[in-house]
């Protein structure tokens, strides 16, 4: 690893109103890295990971996105990042030809390589036979493989995951999974949110997310060795067992 | 210019798959105007009449014949006496009796004043009246006949002439009227669906954290929606020229002109209700109670604005369509030019402009 810095925040913060969602959190992410960012329901991960999209404005403290200023470079971080979201993120009523066109166009890919690529992809993810299907009709996990292989198309800096795996059957996350590894091995960082603690394993790093500070920040290994826990599940529940604030 | 391209294909795969809703969009003009064209009509015609003439002579009959022959009634001769004609009212049968006066020749030719009387059930005031005026013409028209063949002295004839619209059809205000509530429910009501669809579904997010750029995502909903409005228009247009017998008095490509503006003006209060709302269900409910209603009470369509209260009147000048009709009836029946026509022209535009701003506006602050 070349450890090249790609997102770096320093005291981060957002306030709606009187409530401090994301209070002061600074962290590094390193580049390839599978960075886990992790916390209970309302512990402001989305708000803290909108911020980094450049979707949301902070209120305070700096950060800056593949080397680009989340307050006024956002239309550079916007090129240089995927996204997909805890919700399903394609267009259920367009097939999957017309969702590679659409997204790799919206990227700014020439027709060639939207062309080639998407060819690459259906072939990739064995969907040959249904690429003319509209992807309502796809079962779940499917569509969860088919948005990530879109979200990195346009071969971003950096994908940031919301939570991607939700719903989806063990097995298929298994292969989710492999899929991010492999991108993070093409060289693209990984920022994903999650709920589940096994998959919070498989991450380099893990940052855990208590009323919008954060309260641990390490390798899986070194914050179970730290907490004296079996597994993050363990050192999970003992942090997240402080938070005051409710859901 | 290449994502802009892309998106609105994928807005046309979206409207072109739900066949279901772009049947709606194309096939209501046309069942709308049909309806409003032909079957709803303030127009009368073969209505059910009774005769009662007892004085049964030439002029009588000459007055009938006239009234049977017009295309308005049907007439009964059956009634015999006064008391029968109630009795046809309360059952229903008949819509107007018209009575002759017993010796009624006798009197028209010496007395010079004769006299029918006219009944009509007012349970229906506008019905009755149409009738009545029906009645009153024919026989006014016989009255100027029979002056003609006399030459006599001191007659006054009353001449009744119908401006723009000699047979009073009802396709003069129904058109105008359709067209106003077409475009408005294509325009508005579906652009601020789709956008709205697109918060609802969460791709709106992907969207924005895309680099294109909210305004070219709101163009890209606008144009398809646009498209499908002027198709709309074409199909409205000919429909009322070739199959309503409507005239184009004026200029077409006016009369184009000023529904591209409307098209514009309702594209953008679009936008803004999709500013305002969230959910799909409730930018329809916006859509339909909030336009549709005005449109149909308060645009001049259904009931003339002049009739309505003071407060009614003021409120009607916000509602787009007023001055849209108003300016559809100037260009199509009355053949007027753009000089007879640029204060509604920049009134609508400038509601364009009021609403455009506050979408423009209230998206920032989204954002």
């Amino acid at each position: 690893m070349t450890n090249e810095i790609v997102i770096k925040t320093d005291k981060l913060t957002k306030k709606f109103g009187d409530f401090t969602a994301v209070n002061e959190i600074s962290f590094e992410v390193n580049k390839g890295e599978i960075f886990g960012f992790l916390g209970a329901n309302g512990a402001g991960k989305t708000t803290a990971m909108k911020m980094l999209i450049g979707i949301s404005k902070p209120s305070s403290g700096s950060a800056e996105v593949a080397g680009f200023d989340v307050y006024k470079q956002t239309e550079q971080i916007k090129k240089n990042i995927g996204y997909m979201s805890q919700r399903f993120s394609l267009y259920e009523d367009l097939t999957i030809k017309e969702n590679i066109q659409l997204f790799a166009g919206i990227y700014g890919l020439t027709d060639k390589e939207i062309e080639s690529k998407g060819e690459a992809l259906i072939t990739k993810l064995n969907l040959q036979n249904e690429s003319n299907k509209v992807v309502g009709q796809l079962p779940l996990g499917w569509k969860q493989k088919l948005a990530f292989s879109i979200a990195i198309l346009h071969r971003p800096k950096i994908v940031f995951l919301d939570e991607p795996t939700g719903g989806v059957d063990p097995v298929t996350r298994r292969q989710f999974w492999d899929m991010i590894y492999e991108a993070a091995d093409g060289g693209i960082t990984v920022f994903v949110t999650t709920h589940y603690m096994d998959e919070a394993e498989y991450c380099s790093r893990v940052s855990i997310m208590v009323d919008g500070v954060i309260t641990a920040l390490d390798s899986p290994a070194n914050l179970k060795k730290q907490y004296v826990a079996g597994s993050m599940e363990e050192v999970f529940i003992m942090l997240a067992r402080k938070a005051k604030r409710g859901e | 210019m290449k994502q802009l391209f892309t998106f609105i294909r994928k807005e046309f795969h979206h409207i072109l798959r739900d066949y279901r809703t772009m049947m709606v969009l194309l096939g209501l003009p046309i069942v709308q105007l049909l309806i409003f064209g032909f079957a709803i009509t303030n127009e009368t015609r073969n209505s059910a009449i009774a005769v009662l003439d007892i004085s049964k002579d030439e002029a009588t009959q000459n007055v009938i014949t006239k009234l049977e022959s017009s295309r308005y009634f049907d007439i009964d001769r059956s009634l015999t006496s006064s008391q029968q004609i109630e009795q046809a009212f309360k059952n229903g049968r008949i819509k107007l009796a018209v009575i002759f006066q017993p010796n009624f020749q006798n009197e028209l030719m010496h007395s010079n004043n004769a006299q029918i009387q006219l009944i009509a059930d007012a349970t229906d005031p506008n019905q009755a009246s149409t009738l009545v005026n029906y009645a009153s013409s024919i026989i006014m028209e016989y009255q100027s006949e029979l002056n003609d063949q006399n030459k006599l002295p001191y007659t006054i004839n009353t001449e009744m002439r119908m401006l723009y619209n000699p047979e009073l059809k009802g396709a003069y205000t129904s058109v105008p009227g359709v067209m106003a509530m077409i475009l408005l429910l294509i325009s508005t009501m579906m652009t601020s669906i789709s956008i709205v669809k697109e918060k609802e579904l969460g791709t709106m997010e992907i969207l924005l954290v895309s680099p294109m750029k909210p305004a070219m995502v709101i163009l890209s909903k606008v144009i398809p929606y646009f498209i499908v409005s002027l198709v709309n228009i074409a199909s409205i247009l000919l429909l009322s020229v070739f199959v309503l017998g409507m005239p184009i008095q004026g200029s077409i490509f006016l009369l184009i002109a000023v529904t591209i503006l409307y098209i514009l003006c309702a594209l953008s209060l679009g936008i803004l209700i999709s500013t305002a709302t969230d959910s799909q269900l409730a930018a329809m409910l916006i859509s339909l109670l909030g336009l549709m209603l005005p449109v149909v009470m308060l645009s001049g369509y259904a009931f003339p604005i002049a009739n309505m209260p003071t407060i009614l009147q003021v409120i009607s000048n916000i509602v787009p369509a007023k001055w849209y009709i108003i300016m559809v009836k100037s260009v199509m029946i009355k053949g007027m030019g753009l000089a007879g026509i640029w204060k509604e022209s920049l009134i609508i535009g400038g509601m364009t402009a009021v609403f455009l701003l506050i979408s423009i506006k209230r998206f920032k602050i989204r954002l």
